[in-house]
């Protein structure tokens, strides 16, 4: 029995066969090699299951989560804070401000994350007289606190830098407009500068963030127990693969989950620029499809945010 | 001030000698994995840029695994698991071996992974940089497409990706770091030992600190002198 084709149907000529060029070949592959590789971990995981290890670390696991989470909120949210008066000193053309503010950034970005920790876990033991008499050897005495107290220093160098760069980049005439309309400075800089300037730093502020998930990891090495910390110990009890491969799959969700939700974030802080998106999308090397038409009315525009790529 | 500058010098009395040769093995490590890390990032690039969706997607699945792990979980990963697996293959033909992975070989897998991982993002940035008119000059003379791959693209994209190709390799310098938990006697790992012993944790971690930037400073003198090679053309126009 066949099919009789609707009279509407438009003839076409057929699709010329793809070939199985070296690129599709390869392509295949390496997906294959992918899919029997994620086959095996499945498999590796299924064949090793045993009840016993998922009642005993999964609440280990999950508690090691909850210090990853808190260590990387902390130190993101003080190292704001710090990196405030560190962007100022780096923007003014003072010395005296400009170097100490300099050599900051230049020490905790030009060092490891690990050699900085070291420095200041064990270097804090060698204080502890001092730290007595000045009353912090409470704080430098648990590793938590040397960890956040490192990792914050050092997330505000970083995140001095994103501030700066994004501040320098907002264009000279914003200034010069808003100085020509009478305002006064610190209103053109919290109502001109500043929201322009952020918008340019979110995305390297989403990185700043997913590269303190993953350098948070080496608090476990100063003996705190966060999610590596926790993998670690079970890994030195049972001797278990799967510690490693489910410490990947949390950390991996968790990255993949902050850079979705910046993606969202991004497109709705830069919903105002639509316009020139659409514009930045027209790409010349694609011609016979006008800009946006496979969209849905409605549906967020696909492909890269133009404008801030 | 003086018992410090005894305990870092060289000889019977001082760590000297032992972290200058953690300062060898650190830039060591980072060399080697440098070129793997290159040549593999320029492929996964191509594939990345590539017309076919097979490929890119495998390139992609690559990327998003590796920049989303820990270093330090990658480098376990690669350890350990690199034992177990070693180990499970020889069990084929021995029984019960014993075979330890080189703390040094497992840290360049790892550290060439992260680092081609990232290289792959900033040469396809590259990649899209350069008009299509430049395959097709090539094609137009002859050349095969590897021959306009090598003489035509490579050398702007050197050009084009070294600032962030710079930037990565900083920050591989300084993953470098992470090695030393797995035994490696880097920089790190010496001054560590050393601190133990003398019990001058502030002093000999400074000093590691200190290190790192030094070698900070000579790389990027070094790279802004590879800059200004790749540049030289550009004076003339």
């Amino acid at each position: 029995m066949s099919v009789i084709a609707p009279a509407k149907a438009i003839s076409r000529p057929p699709l010329p066969d793809r070939r199985w060029t070296r690129s599709r070949l390869t392509g295949h592959l390496l997906m294959a090699l992918w899919a029997i590789l994620g086959a095996a971990l499945a498999a590796f995981l299924l064949l090793n299951y045993d009840q016993a290890f998922y009642d005993r670390y999964t609440p280990k696991f999950f508690n090691g989560l909850i210090v990853t989470l808190q260590i990387v909120f902390l130190s993101i949210v003080l190292g704001a804070l710090i990196s405030l008066p560190v962007t100022l000193g780096r923007l003014s053309r003072n010395p005296l401000a400009g170097v100490p503010a300099y050599c900051f950034v230049y020490f905790f970005r030009g060092t490891p994350l690990i050699a900085q920790t070291f420095l200041v876990y064990y270097g804090a033991g060698q204080f502890r007289a001092e730290l007595e008499t000045v009353n912090l050897w409470w704080f430098f005495r648990d590793a938590f606190n040397c960890v956040i107290f490192t990792f914050s220093l050092n997330t505000a160098a970083y995140q001095a830098e994103i501030l700066r760069g994004a501040i320098q980049n907002v264009a000279k005439g914003q200034r010069e407009a808003g100085e020509s309309l009478g305002l006064p400075k610190w209103l053109i800089f919290w109502k001109i500068i500043l929201p322009q300037a952020l918008i340019v730093a979110l995305r390297p502020y989403g990185n700043e963030i997913v590269l303190m998930i993953k350098g948070s990891a080496i608090a476990s090495i100063v003996t705190v127990y966060d999610l590596m910390g926790e993998t670690r110990r079970a890994f030195s009890r049972t001797f278990d693969f799967q510690t490693y491969i489910w410490a990947a799959i949390i950390y991996l969700v968790m990255v993949e989950i902050l850079r979705r939700l910046w993606d969202v974030l991004e497109a709705r802080l830069t919903r105002h620029l639509e316009r020139d998106r659409d514009a930045a999308n027209d790409e010349p090397n694609e011609p016979g499809k006008p800009a946006g038409a496979e969209r849905e009315p409605g549906e967020p525009p696909a492909g890269p945010v133009g404008v801030l790529r | 001030m003086d018992e410090a500058l005894t305990l870092l010098s060289f000889g019977e009395q001082g760590w000297g000698d032992t972290i200058a040769r953690g300062v060898l093995i650190t830039v060591s490590l980072a060399l080697a994995s440098l070129p793997i890390g290159l040549v593999i990032g320029f492929f996964v690039a191509l594939g990345k840029n590539s017309k076919e969706p097979s490929l890119r997607h495998a390139a992609n699945i690559y990327t998003t695994i590796f920049r989303g792990l820990p270093e330090l979980l990658t480098l376990f990963i690669v350890f350990y698991g690199g034992q177990i697996m070693v180990r499970q293959v020889a069990g084929f033909f021995v029984e019960n071996p014993q075979i330890e992975i080189n703390s040094f070989v497992a840290g360049m897998i790892a550290l060439s992974v992260v680092f081609s991982s990232y290289a792959s993002e900033a040469f396809l940035s590259a990649l899209k940089a350069i008009p299509q008119g430049q395959y097709e000059a090539g094609n137009a003379l002859g050349l095969t497409r590897n021959r306009t791959m090598l003489l035509v693209i490579l050398p702007q994209l050197i050009r084009l990706t070294l600032p962030a190709l710079s930037n990565l390799w900083l920050i591989l310098l300084k993953d470098t770091a992470l090695i030393s938990v797995i035994g490696l006697p880097d920089i790190l790992r010496e001054a560590g030992i050393a601190a133990r012993v003398t019990k001058e944790p502030f002093l000999f971690f400074g000093t590691a600190c200190m290190l790192f930037l030094v070698l900070a400073i000579l790389s990027s003198v070094v790279l802004s002198w590879i800059d200004r090679w790749t540049r030289r053309g550009d004076a003339a126009r």
